[in-house]
């Protein structure tokens, strides 16, 4: 497992370094430099455009360029924004990024949670009208164009219906005078979530390990789901920050929600179709054969092994989520690492852009990996030595 | 006849196997009288056939199709209504204009907008000397639909006063232009892209493979917003550039895995033993055989092609004069993004016709893979 872990991690290095040269190269495509910016503007001397341009080592030759260009990101210098002037990019692009995290995970796992479930259904009960409905609007809901779908979900649950904020990260008027930071606040969620969750993961692998019982193991496995659950929405409710708490939460749902249903519309139709596969094999008519009960067929023997396709999607998935990540970010107005792209793009802030750019890619390797982690660990046929 | 002008994708379908004797191939008439294009039409037509019969047992597969002639009517239809029917000065979808007048009663306490206006309002606005039930009629924009008058606007008009329905129309053709260019692009670099790496394996398919991992680390969204920033992208380079990034990455593994199947048939073999050289082999066996997989991306291709070219233009960083993407921008823009149902003419055509469109080529890209993959037909 170490030696696989090692050999992945070398060759994301790798990858990522040619990814963060072709970025560049792409840098290189846009005429003139940065000073050319300056250009216009009769203020400014042509003495201090050279200066300028030897600030920021633009007169260096193109080889000692790429090469600082590299070891700085690697240093975490990534430059300042220019829109945002004195703020450094990694400073800005480090408070964005929990908010995108919490964006791309809870919709994915949301997605992929139900998206597997419905489409065991379906699969299962071939040829009824529901499968069609569901089929046609999960093909709808995968082939939807995204923004107007956005729109017309913050339209109907955030003005019409009135269920969800429109848009942003917090109610200013909420948090005028609070005694706490919204980032911090924030983080602290994050982190009470995910120790949940780590807990709960480690409460299923010891019901794994010492009880032989399928029943036994779905009963365990729901209690200490909602007691985790439970404990955590009572430590919430008695926190002093309750109120805080509940209004980013509150905020966090309708893109959570949107960006999740598409998502849930394509892991559906998958899962469907890596189900029928999995149904016509032989050890389904053997499962059969020995009369075990439908749902055990379903879930163990048919589901398990339809998990694996769905598994690599995830990938392929990813970077539809990070495309579909800035389209949600700019129309919930959530100040994540897309609407700060978007923003930088559009007044031609390009340290910022190619900042935010970059982390995306580390992202999409990082979910590289998790994919290959998760398809080893489910695939008993591929065995990490 | 020799091995050369005969690939292996006809020989297979020719051989005369059961219910297909070459004698029917040729109407009857000896083999070698019979021009050799002759045969491959006969032989297009019959697999054109098979395939045609399987599709059509897809229900779904055919609204599709339905569905992307609808498109197709509505791409051709809008030069020919813009030459007869409709005035360029009022109906061009970029620089047209019309004003539709619609009448205000004045009134002291305005109970329907629609139709009524305050007094303080009109007397501001209008006229100092305006009086009470006076009846007064202004430009309105963006207007509700109209059936009647000299100009009937079905959709209404945008906030600048420009048809819909003419913007609608007109921009179907953009969107059929940009998935073709697209999805022809991926298809023609993936396929060569995997033939080449199958059939010659080692360093070759190794560099390229990495490649195509390397441009999967890319989400093209954001790679094409910042790309935008740079360059001056109209439809044809978006189109090539999506068809590059696409057809370097995922599409070119799954052709390249269908290529490697291919690669161990025999008339491979076959082909080289005859005298086949590399190039030879790998555009006229394995490309033909590895097509089906191939169109069948092209498909889904398309479908991303749009869906993409409309965000980037609903954020506005297309330099084009009027996509589907474009009209939801112009109506974020003037404020309309919320304004839901009451505006519903701004913001539903377009939304629709994107995901229509999108959806059509989808449904067909499914009958297709029904076709090429026998598991996933309903048994």
């Amino acid at each position: 497992m170490f030696k696989f872990l090692l050999s992945r991690l070398v060759q994301m290095a790798i990858l990522f370094v040619a990814f963060l040269s072709l970025v560049w190269l792409l840098l290189q495509l846009m005429p003139g430099d940065i000073s050319d910016t300056l250009v216009g503007n009769p203020d400014i001397p042509l003495s201090a455009r050279l200066a300028l341009q030897e600030r920021l080592g633009l007169d260096q030759p193109l080889w000692n360029q790429y090469v600082s260009y590299i070891t700085n990101f690697f240093r975490g210098e990534m430059g300042v924004s220019f829109s945002r002037y004195p703020q450094e990019v990694s400073t800005i692009l480090w408070q964005a990024l929990p908010r995108t995290l919490v964006l791309f995970l809870t919709a994915t796992i949301f997605a992929y949670w139900l998206g597997f479930k419905t489409g065991k259904l379906i699969a299962w009960k071939r040829g009824e009208k529901t499968e069609q409905g569901l089929i046609v609007s999960g093909i709808f809901l995968q082939t939807v164009f995204y923004p107007w779908f956005a729109i017309v979900m913050l339209w109907t649950f955030g003005f019409f219906v009135g269920w969800f904020p429109i848009g942003r990260f917090i109610d200013a008027r909420l948090w005028q005078g609070a005694p706490y930071n919204a980032n911090d606040v924030f983080g602290q969620m994050i982190l009470s979530v995910v120790a949940v969750g780590a807990v709960y993961l480690l409460g299923r692998y010891l019901i794994q390990r010492y009880s032989r019982n399928l029943v036994t193991q779905t009963r365990l496995a729901q209690v200490i789901g909602i007691l985790l659950v439970g404990g955590l929405l009572l430590f919430w409710y008695l926190h002093p920050a309750s109120v805080y708490v509940r209004d980013i939460a509150h905020h966090t749902m309708l893109p959570v929600i949107t960006l999740g249903l598409v998502a849930f519309g394509a892991t559906m139709l998958l899962t469907r179709a890596a189900m029928l596969e999995t149904l016509g094999e032989d050890y389904i008519l053997t499962a059969r054969a020995k009369g075990l009960p439908d749902s055990v067929i379903r879930d163990r023997h048919a589901a398990r092994n339809a998990l694996l396709p769905v598994t690599t999607s995830l990938v392929l998935a990813l970077a539809f989520v990070i495309g579909g990540g800035i389209v949600t970010e700019t129309i919930f107005s959530w100040p994540g690492m897309g609407l700060i792209f978007l923003q930088a793009i559009n007044v031609s802030d390009i340290p910022l852009a190619v900042g935010a750019l970059s982390i995306t890619g580390v992202l999409a390797l990082f979910g590289h990996l998790l994919a290959d982690i998760l398809y080893a660990v489910l695939d008993p046929r591929i065995r990490i030595t | 006849m020799t091995m050369e002008d005969h690939p292996a994708s006809e020989a297979e379908i020719g051989a005369p196997v059961a219910g297909a004797p070459l004698r029917e191939l040729t109407g009857g008439h000896e083999l070698s009288r019979v021009p050799m294009w002759q045969i491959r039409l006969r032989l297009m037509q019959r697999s054109f056939g098979t395939t045609w019969g399987l599709f059509r047992e897809n229900k779904m597969g055919l609204f599709g199709l339905v569905l992307i002639g609808v498109f197709a009517v509505m791409a051709v239809i809008h030069p020919v209504l813009m030459a007869t029917v409709w005035e360029p000065a009022v109906y061009d979808p970029v620089v047209g204009y019309d004003a539709v007048q619609t009448e205000f009663t004045v009134v002291e306490e305005v109970t329907d907008p629609a139709t009524q206006l305050d007094l303080r309002t009109a007397r501001l606005e209008l006229n100092p000397t305006i009086e009470l039930g006076q009846v007064v009629s202004i430009p309105t924009q963006p207007a509700p639909p109209t059936i009647d008058g000299d100009h009937p606007h079905y959709l209404g008009t945008d906030a600048r006063g420009r048809d819909i329905l003419s913007q609608l129309l007109y921009s179907t053709r953009a969107a059929f232009f940009l998935g073709a260019v697209a999805a022809i692009t991926t298809v023609l670099i993936a396929t060569t892209v995997g033939a080449i790496a199958a059939y010659f394996g080692g360093w070759i398919d190794g560099g390229l493979m990495r490649f195509a991992d390397l441009i999967l680390l890319m989400p093209l969204l954001p790679v094409l917003i910042l790309l935008s920033a740079m360059l001056e992208i109209t439809m044809v380079t978006l189109g090539i550039m999506i068809g590059v990034l696409s057809g370097f990455g995922g599409v070119a593994i799954v052709l390249k895995s269908q290529a490697l199947a291919v690669k161990v048939k025999s008339y491979i073999d076959a082909a080289r033993v005859a005298g086949g050289g590399d190039w030879h082999v790998i555009f006229r066996h394995i490309v033909p055989n590895v097509l089906p997989l191939s169109f069948l991306f092209m498909m889904f291709g398309v479908t991303e092609a749009i869906a993409i070219e409309a965000t980037l233009s609903f954020f506005g960083l297309l330099n084009v004069p009027m996509t589907w993407g474009i009209m939801i921008n112009s109506a974020q823009n003037n404020g309309y993004l919320l304004s839901g149902t009451s505006y519903w003419w701004l913001l539903f055509p377009a939304g629709l016709a994107v995901s229509f469109l999108c959806f059509a080529f989808f449904l067909v890209g499914r009958g297709m893979d029904e076709v090429i993959n026998p598991r996933l037909r309903a048994r």
